[in-house]
C-alpha cells in the first residue's frame, strides 16, 4: 500500500468513526430494520474504501457515505420489490408495500434516530453481552476485530454474537423507536447499564496483561456524552456522565510506570486530569439539580466527587462517603455496595468498625469469588495490626483475580507481611 | 487539541470582535463537536493587543504590553477534543466554518507516557532526581 493510500484509509477510518452512527440510525429509520442498515452501512463503507483511494476523499464525505448507503437500499428494495410481483404472480397479494420515505429521513434531526439506535442495540432481549458488541459496532464504529480485543474473546465469537443479536432484534420484532411512558426508566436503565460496563471494562479490565485500557473509557464516555445531548432531561444520563468523567480523570494516575495499579488512596492526585474533574462535577450538578430522589449512578457520581473534591486523601469527607453509601444502598441493596460501604466507614469510624461490616458480608453468597472481598478484609487486617491474617486474605484476594497486574499488587502486599515489614502508607 | 490561527489577527485592535455571521456558523460547529461527545473545552482569546508578553532574554523576564509590532500568524483560540487519532481530528479541523486564509493547527496534547523515564520522575515529583536535575543543568 502506498503512503497516499494509508493516509486515505487513516482519513476513512476517521470519517466513519465520525459517521457511521449517523449513517446506520438514518438508514435504520428507512428501513426499520437495524441488522439490514448495518449492512448497507458497511456496503457503503467498502464502496468508499474501493473509491477514495483514486478519487480523493470527497468535500462532505458523510453525505457521499450517506447517498451510497441509500443507492444500496434503493438497490435492495427494487429486489424486494421484483419478488413481491413474482409472488403477486402466484396470486398472492401483497398491496401494503413499504415505501421508504429517505428524504424526509434525510431532512429530520438525525438526533431522533441516533436516539432510537442506542434504545435498539442496548434492548433488553438481546444478552448484556450481545448489547454491548452492538452498541460498540454500531454506535462507536468499531470493527468486530476492535470489539474483540477489547472484551478478550476471539474475533468470531464477537461475530457470531453481533449476528444473533440482530437476528434476535428482527425476530423479536423490536421497533425501532425511543420508549415511553413507564417502559422509559428500565429501557433507560439497559442503555446506561450498557455504556457502564463498556466504561469498567476498560477502567478495570477484568482480565489480561493491562489492568486499564483507556480506549474503551473513551468510547463509553463519548457515548454517555452524546446520550447527554440526546436526552438532556433525564439526571441519570448526566449521572452516570459525571461518574465515568470523575474515574476517567483518574486514569492516567491509576497506573505505575510499570503498569502496576495504583489504588486510589496512593494516587499522585496532580496527575489527575482537572478538565475532566471539571466536566465531571459540572455533570453531577446537573444530574442534582433535578427534583426528586438521586438515581444510583448520580449516587455514586457523588462518592466520585467527594475524592475529586479533596485535595488530599486525609481531606477526604468520608463521612459524607459513609451518608452516600447509605442512600445507595437503600436504592440498590447489593453486598457489593455494603463493602464499599464498610471501607468507608472504616476510613470514617476506624478499620474495627469497618472490619465489624466486612465480616457480616463473610457469608454473603453473591461476594463468594469476589477477590475485593478479602482484599479490603486484608488491608483492614493489616491496619489493626492483625499482620498474619491480612496476609490469608490479600493471597486469597490474589487467587481469586484473573487480572495479572490485580494479581501482583495482591501478592506484593501480602509478601511484605510476610517479610515482617509494614508497608507505610 | 485544535489552535486556530485567524488571519490578521496579530494586527486586530484591542476588542475586536469576529463578525456576527461567522460566529453563528462557528455555533453550529461547536454544537456539531458538542453532540458528537468529543468535544472536551474551548476558548477565544482577545487579540494580543489586549495581552502582554514575558519575554526571557538572558533568562531575566522583560514585560512588553500589546500590541507587537513583530508578531505574525497568532492564536485566537483553541478547542480540546478527545479522538481516536490525528486523521479523526484532521477531519474534525476540515469540517470548521473558516474564512478565507485562516489557519487550524492540529497539536496532540501531550500525555505523560510520551516522556522518557526520567522526565517522568521528575514531573511526578520526585524530590531527589528533581534536585539531580537541577544540579546537572548548573554544571552546563
Amino acid at each position: 500500500m502506498s503512503v497516499g493510500d494509508l493516509a486515505t484509509q487513516r482519513a476513512i477510518e476517521a470519517v466513519w468513526r465520525i459517521e457511521s452512527a449517523r449513517i446506520v440510525a438514518g438508514l435504520a429509520r428507512m428501513t426499520r430494520d437495524v441488522g439490514l442498515a448495518e449492512e448497507l452501512a458497511q456496503e457503503a463503507l467498502l464502496t468508499a474504501l474501493e473509491k477514495w483511494p483514486e478519487s480523493g476523499v470527497p468535500d462532505n464525505p458523510g453525505a457521499w457515505l450517506m447517498a451510497a448507503a441509500k443507492n444500496r437500499a434503493l438497490d435492495h428494495f427494487r429486489r424486494n420489490r421484483m419478488m413481491q410481483e413474482k409472488h403477486e404472480e402466484i396470486g398472492r397479494e401483497m398491496e401494503e408495500g413499504f415505501t421508504p420515505d429517505f428524504d424526509s429521513a434525510l431532512e429530520d434531526d438525525i438526533g431522533d434516530d441516533l436516539l432510537r439506535l442506542i434504545f435498539t442495540a442496548c434492548h433488553p432481549v438481546l444478552s448484556t453481552e450481545a448489547r454491548a458488541a452492538l452498541t460498540l459496532k454500531l454506535l462507536c464504529g468499531l470493527t468486530t476485530d476492535e470489539i474483540a480485543r477489547a472484551f478478550l474473546v476471539p474475533e468470531p465469537t464477537v461475530a457470531q454474537r453481533i449476528v444473533r443479536a440482530k437476528r434476535t432484534l428482527s425476530e423479536a420484532r423490536v421497533p425501532f423507536e425511543v420508549p415511553r411512558g413507564e417502559e422509559l426508566g428500565a429501557r433507560l436503565a439497559s442503555v446506561l447499564e450498557v455504556i457502564y460496563l463498556v466504561f469498567n471494562e476498560g477502567y478495570s479490565a477484568t482480565a489480561g496483561e493491562d489492568w486499564t485500557r483507556p480506549a474503551l473509557c473513551e468510547d463509553a464516555l463519548r457515548l454517555g456524552r452524546i446520550l447527554a445531548e440526546l436526552a438532556p432531561a433525564e439526571p441519570e444520563v448526566h449521572g452516570l456522565v459525571a461518574l465515568m468523567e470523575i474515574q476517567a480523570s483518574r486514569l492516567r494516575a491509576r497506573t505505575g510506570p510499570s503498569g502496576e495499579p495504583i489504588l486510589l488512596m496512593d494516587q499522585d492526585r496532580g496527575r489527575w486530569d482537572h478538565l475532566l474533574v471539571r466536566r465531571g462535577l459540572a455533570a453531577l450538578e446537573r444530574a442534582e439539580k433535578s427534583r426528586g430522589v438521586l438515581g444510583p449512578y448520580t449516587l455514586q457520581a457523588a462518592i466520585a466527587a467527594c475524592h475529586a473534591r479533596a485535595g488530599t486523601p486525609a481531606e477526604t469527607d468520608w463521612k459524607r462517603i459513609v451518608a452516600l453509601y447509605d442512600a445507595l444502598a437503600q436504592l440498590m441493596p447489593s453486598p457489593v455496595v455494603e463493602l464499599n460501604r464498610a471501607v468507608a466507614v472504616a476510613m470514617a469510624f476506624g478499620p474495627a468498625e469497618g472490619l465489624a461490616l466486612v465480616d457480616a458480608l463473610a457469608s454473603e453468597t453473591a461476594l463468594r469469588g469476589y477477590h475485593l472481598l478479602p482484599s479490603v478484609r486484608g488491608d483492614l487486617l493489616e491496619k489493626l495490626g492483625r499482620l498474619d491474617e491480612a496476609r490469608g486474605e490479600f493471597e486469597r484476594a490474589a487467587a481469586l483475580t484473573r487480572n495479572s497486574r490485580e494479581i501482583r499488587l495482591l501478592l506484593d502486599r501480602a509478601a511484605a507481611l510476610h517479610s515482617g515489614l509494614r508497608v507505610v502508607k | 487539541m485544535m489552535v486556530v490561527i485567524p488571519k490578521g489577527y496579530e494586527k486586530a485592535k484591542p476588542g475586536a470582535m469576529p463578525d456576527a455571521k461567522l460566529v453563528a456558523e462557528m455555533s453550529k460547529y461547536n454544537e456539531s463537536l458538542q453532540k458528537a461527545g468529543v468535544l472536551l473545552s474551548m476558548e477565544g482569546l482577545h487579540p494580543p493587543s489586549m495581552g502582554a508578553r514575558v519575554s526571557f532574554a538572558g533568562g531575566k523576564p522583560k514585560v512588553t504590553d500589546g500590541p507587537f509590532t513583530e508578531a505574525k500568524e497568532v492564536i485566537g483560540g483553541f478547542w480540546i477534543i478527545q479522538v481516536k487519532s490525528k486523521a479523526e481530528a484532521v477531519e474534525w479541523a476540515k469540517r470548521c466554518p473558516m474564512p478565507d486564509s485562516e489557519i487550524i493547527e492540529v497539536r496532540q496534547v501531550q500525555e505523560f507516557e510520551d516522556f522518557p523515564e526520567d522526565v517522568q520522575r521528575a514531573a511526578s515529583g520526585e524530590p531527589a532526581l528533581r534536585k539531580q536535575l537541577e544540579k546537572k543543568a548548573k554544571k552546563r
